[in-house]
């Protein structure tokens, strides 16, 4: 760098543009923070006007998210008094609880079919990004178009067909059915990121690996994957998020056994209405995995987003 | 300079002995390994596809089994577009597409622009600013219900703080000439990072040497801008337009969760309409014909959008 060029800017330049950013990414963090922080109120700080920024931290949204409570007569909470801490919360509303909501279970369900879609996904892309980026394959930009058009699709205009023909297979609310579902929605995102990461594998490496007697499948998983395995991280962090996000799909064909969490946190009813703080603390605990993601990916979130059109 | 012993001996291998080495033939190895993705995207994209479009010229109704389906050709199509709920709806989803592109282009370029300004700690803020486009639409719309709450609600207090209105004398969601921008103001809290982001690649890929070489023919900073920056940085943000054009047509998730539709029909954008018509009225082939329709309003603006997008490519 010259120590002098016409391009740079000046100190007072930076240190504008760097308050007006600054202060945008504190106004934009406000809805997040106020997520976080209402999962520590109690029902009633939670919706008292004007909103509290101070208050007593209490469990009591986490307490009400992973249980389910029955309110009991005076007796019956005098002769058996409190199992544990969280008992303890929930005592003060003259209740008990009486066993675990189906928060756990959601959760569950998310990271099943979560981690499910993305590894198909994945393992399918990778496969097809190799033949796309190496191979000549007849009308192989016709075959890529058609992979991304596959997103073009509202999720509702897909889910009517999906709803039937799911009803007819028995793969409606299972498992196995979202996976499906959202492996084809991930595929057209897996196969054009990694073609985009293997294109930039010399293939000079493969050619070498072929000259010393490897065959093209050996050359494949000894070379190509290992130096492809930043992108197929990436790329399948980008799947997950996807997976874990979506909603449409999971509100129109599960119900009871495979629902996610997405549909089920804002149906967390408490007493007289949305219990805020409960819905609080499941909204963080479901937030706060994809925010430690995106900042492990920062380096690769503009390609991720554009299915790899822009790489910086 | 290379420095990997592997390297230096690809480099030295000749490209055509390397091609005549094989296994399994380079082609039967590109079919497999293509075939199951296809494979996929037809059993889960296009025969679903052409069931609809089957469906849309009958009068199905997926809630009864037993009930005779009757053929009943274009009948669908000319019911929907002679619907005057319909174009209303159309109206909220082009409201909708419109004002969140204008407002996250504005408010993104901007932000790349001062990000660019390269000032200390830029790439930290950035990651910060870039937080909530990743996270569940659903979730986080269904937070902001409460954040929009009349009495009780953060947004109503922030803006009654400023203003010194009644927090409780507006509501965002349940008022017909409220409703609709609360939806863009989320969206386009969501997403305007989105823009930023491609913006700011854009912004970064613009050599330094243009800018002195304006500089040395005396070119003003404001004339810099647009003869230099701004044509420069064009197709990327017609990239992140057409991305959010996309992504705002199909939108359903986060509007489902913030208004539902309401109040009356004023956010029911199209998606939200779709899922009414087949999934609460179960009119399945009407909806079947509805979604074709959508589905090609998409895909001929898509078409027509990325070829003007080439054209500035080229230019």
């Amino acid at each position: 760098m010259s120590s002098f060029s016409v391009t740079d800017t000046s100190s007072r330049t930076k240190w504008i543009a760097g308050s007006l950013v600054i202060f945008y990414a504190l106004v934009t963090m406000i809805p997040l923070i106020w997520i976080g922080v209402t999962g520590f109120k109690s029902p009633a700080d939670a919706i008292s006007y004007p909103p509290k920024v101070v208050f007593d931290p209490t469990l009591e949204g986490y307490v009400n998210l992973f249980t389910t409570r029955t309110r009991q007569t005076q007796e019956f909470l005098e002769n058996n008094p409190p199992q544990n801490w969280a008992d303890e919360i929930v005592r003060q509303y003259d209740m008990v609880i009486v066993g675990p909501s189906k928060f756990g279970e959601r959760f569950l369900n998310s990271v099943i079919i979560g981690f499910g879609s993305t590894f198909l996904s994945v393992f399918l892309g990778t496969l097809a990004a190799y033949a796309f980026s190496r191979f000549k394959i007849p009308l192989a930009d016709d075959l890529l178009f058609f992979i991304l058009s596959t997103r073009m699709m509202p999720p509702i205009a897909v889910a009517i067909p999906i709803f039937l023909m799911y009803r007819n297979l028995g793969l409606s609310d299972t498992h196995l059915g979202m996976i499906l579902l959202y492996t084809a929605v991930n595929i057209s995102l897996a196969v054009w990121l990694l073609k985009g990461f293997i294109d930039e594998i010399p293939r000079e490496y493969e050619e070498a690996a072929l000259i010393d007697g490897y065959t093209r499948f050996q050359a494949f998983y000894k070379v190509v994957l290992p130096q492809a395995a930043t992108g197929i991280a990436s790329t399948a962090i980008f799947c997950l998020i996807f997976a874990w996000n979506e909603y449409a799909f999971a509100v129109l064909l599960t119900s009871a056994t495979a629902q996610t969490a997405p549909p089920f946190i804002p149906t967390i009813i408490g007493i007289g209405g949305l219990d805020w703080p409960a819905v609080a603390a499941g909204a963080t605990l479901f937030l706060l995995p994809v925010m430690i993601f995106t900042i492990l990916l920062r380096k690769h979130l503009l390609r991720g987003i554009t299915f790899g059109a822009v790489r910086k | 300079m290379l420095k990997k012993p592997m390297e230096r001996v690809a480099a030295a291998t000749p490209a055509p002995i390397a091609h005549s080495v094989r296994g399994l033939s380079d082609r039967a190895i590109a079919w497999v390994f293509v075939a199951p993705t296809i494979f996929l995207l037809l059993a889960i994209n296009i025969f679903p596809l052409i069931w609809t479009i089957r469906l849309s010229f009958t009068n199905y109704k997926a809630n009864r089994i037993g009930r005779e389906v009757k053929e009943i050709g274009l009948r669908n199509y000319e019911r929907i577009l002679t619907d005057t709920d319909i174009w209303l709806n159309m109206q909220a989803t082009a409201h909708f597409l419109i004002w969140t592109i204008v407002l996250q282009v504005l408010i993104g370029f901007t932000l790349a622009w001062l990000i660019n300004k390269k000032f200390k700690g830029n790439d930290l803020w950035t990651t910060i600013i870039v937080l909530p486009m990743m996270l569940s639409p659903a979730v986080v719309g269904n937070f902001w219900k409460f954040l929009y709450q009349p009495q009780i609600g953060l947004f109503n207090y922030i803006v009654s703080f400023f203003t010194g209105a009644e927090p409780s004398s507006f509501e965002m969601l349940g008022q017909v000439n409220l409703a609709p921008w609360s939806i863009v103001i989320v969206d386009t809290w969501m997403w305007t990072p989105f823009v930023m982001l491609i913006c700011l690649a854009g912004l970064r890929s613009i050599p330094d040497y243009i800018y002195e070489a304006a500089e040395i023919d005396r070119a003003s900073k404001w004339r810099q801008f647009w003869t230099i920056t701004v044509p420069m940085v064009l197709p990327f943000l017609m990239l992140a337009v057409l991305f959010r054009g996309i992504e705002n047509f199909k939108m359903f998730d986060l509007v489902v969760q913030l208004t539902g539709g309401g109040p009356g029909s004023t956010t029911e954008l199209t998606s939200i309409n779709l899922k009414r018509e087949a999934f609460e009225k179960w009119r399945t082939g009407y909806a079947s014909a509805y979604a074709i329709i959508l589905f090609v309003t998409v895909f001929g603006l898509a078409s027509i959008y990325v070829k003007a997008l080439n054209k500035v490519k080229e230019r």
